[in-house]
């Protein structure tokens, strides 16, 4: 699947691909880490994406993946360390304000507006898009007809990436599942990110669903350059689409590098499959 | 979506409609000021469109934010008494002409506003919280406000409220017209808001916080804006109530009150304007329809609210709302199977 192979390099705190050398990285994460109470669920995280990089985050359950991305849209305030969106400290802003500065997510339990339709859906992630005020709407001033049918059809084009358009004035509720995920990236994706975060985007689809999301996320990254962080659990989909892989456990970083460094790594098949020989002491 | 599906253009919805309303209001008005309709039952007429504004007024903070405030009376009693006493201080009734219209609609939209401005204040800290603890919140603050009606006469020196001996000599300016018109501008500009981008971010908060601030969408900002509207709406009803009644008692605007409003709104159906109207319109009838069982009318009252929960527990209409471009284009388009939701509301 993966054609061309990207060259890595290293540069401080992780690898990114060679094209990317000299540019700022997109997202910049330094040490991050978060306390809850005297637990201690993600720590010393450093992690670099450049512009239309695919990253992966993999690692066992409850190995504090999920909470990399609450942190990064600041769901969670972080206890110790930096995040850097394009060269911009993120620390005390509000989840929304992180959307708008460019990071857009789904979630790992599908979080849609499921009694509003497809189109609604779409549209309330342009809502920051549009900038008519109040007044314009109560009025239905000329500002408010042209953003909306530009927003609508801005809309409806993104929707056709998933081949979606048709669906437009179906409830969201009403969707298969793989629609729902499919309609969650379009949502994503209608905030105008830079970064965009997947959070197990493959959960519960069958391997030709998934084979056609790998090229579609593909498709996404090249049609609007933008990077993409993907968590989840496939490995033949980590492995065939992402550039680079960051491997967690108990929260903290074990190890980085490309699909097939990661694939031969042994902290890496330790931290899934346990010790060699050692089955009598693991205890998961 | 399908292309050979005939609909009517956007500008001529908009001229369908504001034409039949226009229509609708004059010739109700019409007939109401005719010999026809007796004085009595004008009055309920007037009743009804009050109990409409205050209806949809609350569905903006049940029925699309999706919270539970139980102190809309508090906001009602707000309008009610800045209405009032501006109608006092101005001498509305001596006035004439265009002035006399003048001033109804300042006390109309002052009213709102400093409802609005009590809805801001409630807002910000109240919203805070979520369900129950939101309930109990505005409930404690519509019996501050009716707490504070009742026991201050006077502020700095200025007889204002009179205490619990109430407000009263307030010039009657509420007509059949008034509130007709107040009913269909409350519901035009509702409609028009929800159907915005600010309407859509009102609405994304209902069906996910999460989801919707991870959209981009200041869910708090949000929050109390359509707190607010609500506060405004129901400001705008009270003054129209002050009017109608002449005097006011700080007891007419306690708990009950409060819980009258959200019957209406939960029995017309959470999130549906024509729904409000509706059970706003049948709710304010029936009581009056059964006088002659007076004994027995609030055991009808409440038997159709336990039925209704029963059998129908999202409210008559759900989340429907009336469209007439929607019925007109389904008579363009004869026989084509379901006809897709066109999702707009016109009253």
């Amino acid at each position: 699947m993966s054609e061309q192979k990207t060259k890595l390099v290293e540069v401080p705190g992780g690898i990114i691909p060679e094209r990317d050398v000299g540019q700022p990285p997109v997202l910049e994460v330094r040490h991050l880490g978060i306390d809850f109470g005297g637990l201690t669920a993600v720590d010393d995280f450093d992690f670099v994406i450049g512009k239309d990089e695919i990253g992966g985050l993999i690692g066992p359950n409850g190995a504090g993946k999920t909470t990399v991305f609450n942190l990064l849209t600041n769901v969670y305030q972080p206890t110790r360390g930096h995040i850097l969106l394009g060269g911009v400290d993120t620390r005390g802003k509000k989840t929304y304000e992180v959307n708008k500065l460019g990071i857009a997510r789904t979630f790992q339990n599908i979080r849609l507006f499921k009694t509003l339709t497809v189109l609604d859906n779409v549209l309330i992630g342009m809502h920051n898009g549009m900038g008519y005020n109040l007044g314009s709407s109560v009025l239905r001033l000329p500002a408010y007809w042209k953003q909306e049918k530009e927003a609508k059809q801005e809309a409806l084009s993104l929707l056709s990436i998933f081949d979606m358009q048709d669906l437009a004035e179906v409830h969201a509720g009403n969707l298969p599942y793989g629609a729902q995920r499919r309609l969650e990236i379009v949502r994503a994706l209608a905030t105008n990110p830079k970064i965009l975060l997947l959070d197990e985007p493959a959960a519960g689809m069958n391997p030709s669903e998934t084979a056609e999301l790998m090229e579609n996320i593909r498709r996404i990254r090249d049609r609007f350059g933008i990077a993409v962080i993907l968590i989840e659990h496939d490995m033949n989909l980590v492995m065939n689409i992402c550039e680079g892989i960051a491997v967690l456990n108990y929260g903290r970083i074990i190890a980085k590098g490309t699909p097939e460094e990661i694939r031969k790594n042994p902290v890496v098949i330790e931290a899934y499959l346990g010790k060699k020989g050692g089955a009598t002491d693991a205890e998961g | 979506m399908k292309t050979n599906r005939k609909t009517i253009p956007m500008p001529m919805r908009y001229l369908i409609n504001t034409v039949l309303i226009v229509l609708f209001v004059l010739a109700s008005t019409l007939f109401v000021n005719s010999d026809a309709v007796s004085g009595y039952f004008t009055k309920i007429l007037m009743v009804i469109g009050i109990n409409i504004i205050l209806a949809i007024s609350l569905n903006i903070a049940t029925g699309y934010l999706g919270q539970l405030p139980l102190g809309h009376a508090g906001f009602m009693a707000v309008g009610a008494y800045t209405g009032g006493i501006f109608l006092k201080a101005v001498d509305a009734a001596k006035a004439t002409g265009g002035t006399y219209y003048l001033y109804i609609a300042a006390a109309l939209v002052l009213s709102g506003i400093v409802a609005g401005i009590f809805g801001i204040l409630i807002g910000v800290p109240a919203l805070r919280l979520k369900g129950d603890y939101l309930a109990i919140i505005t409930l404690g603050f519509g019996e501050i406000i009716r707490v504070v009606l009742t026991n201050i006469d006077s502020v700095l020196g200025f007889d204002l409220t009179y205490g619990a001996s109430g407000l009263k000599r307030i010039p009657k300016i509420t007509t059949f017209f008034n509130v007709m018109l107040c009913v269909v501008l409350s519901c035009v500009v509702i409609h028009m808001v929800m159907k915005s981008r600010h309407g859509r971010a009102i609405l994304s908060i209902r069906e996910n916080e999460i989801a919707a601030e991870s959209c981009g969408i200041r869910t708090t900002y949000y929050k109390v804006m359509a707190f607010t509207m609500s506060a405004f709406f129901a400001g705008v009803a009270g003054c129209l109530y002050a009017g109608y009644l002449g005097s006011l008692q700080p007891s007419s605007f306690g708990f009950m009150k409060s819980i009258e409003i959200l019957v209406m709104v939960v029995l017309g159906g959470m999130g549906s304007m024509l729904g409000s109207i509706l059970s706003a319109t049948v709710l304010t009838a029936l009581p009056e329809a059964l006088r002659a069982f007076s004994d027995y009318r609030m055991v009808v009252y409440s038997l159709v609210l336990v039925l209704m929960m029963i059998f129908k527990p999202t409210g008559l209409l759900g989340q429907y709302d009336f469209s007439l471009s929607r019925i007109l284009e389904k008579l363009m388009n004869p026989k084509k199977s379901t006809g897709k939701k066109e999702g707009a509301s016109h009253e």
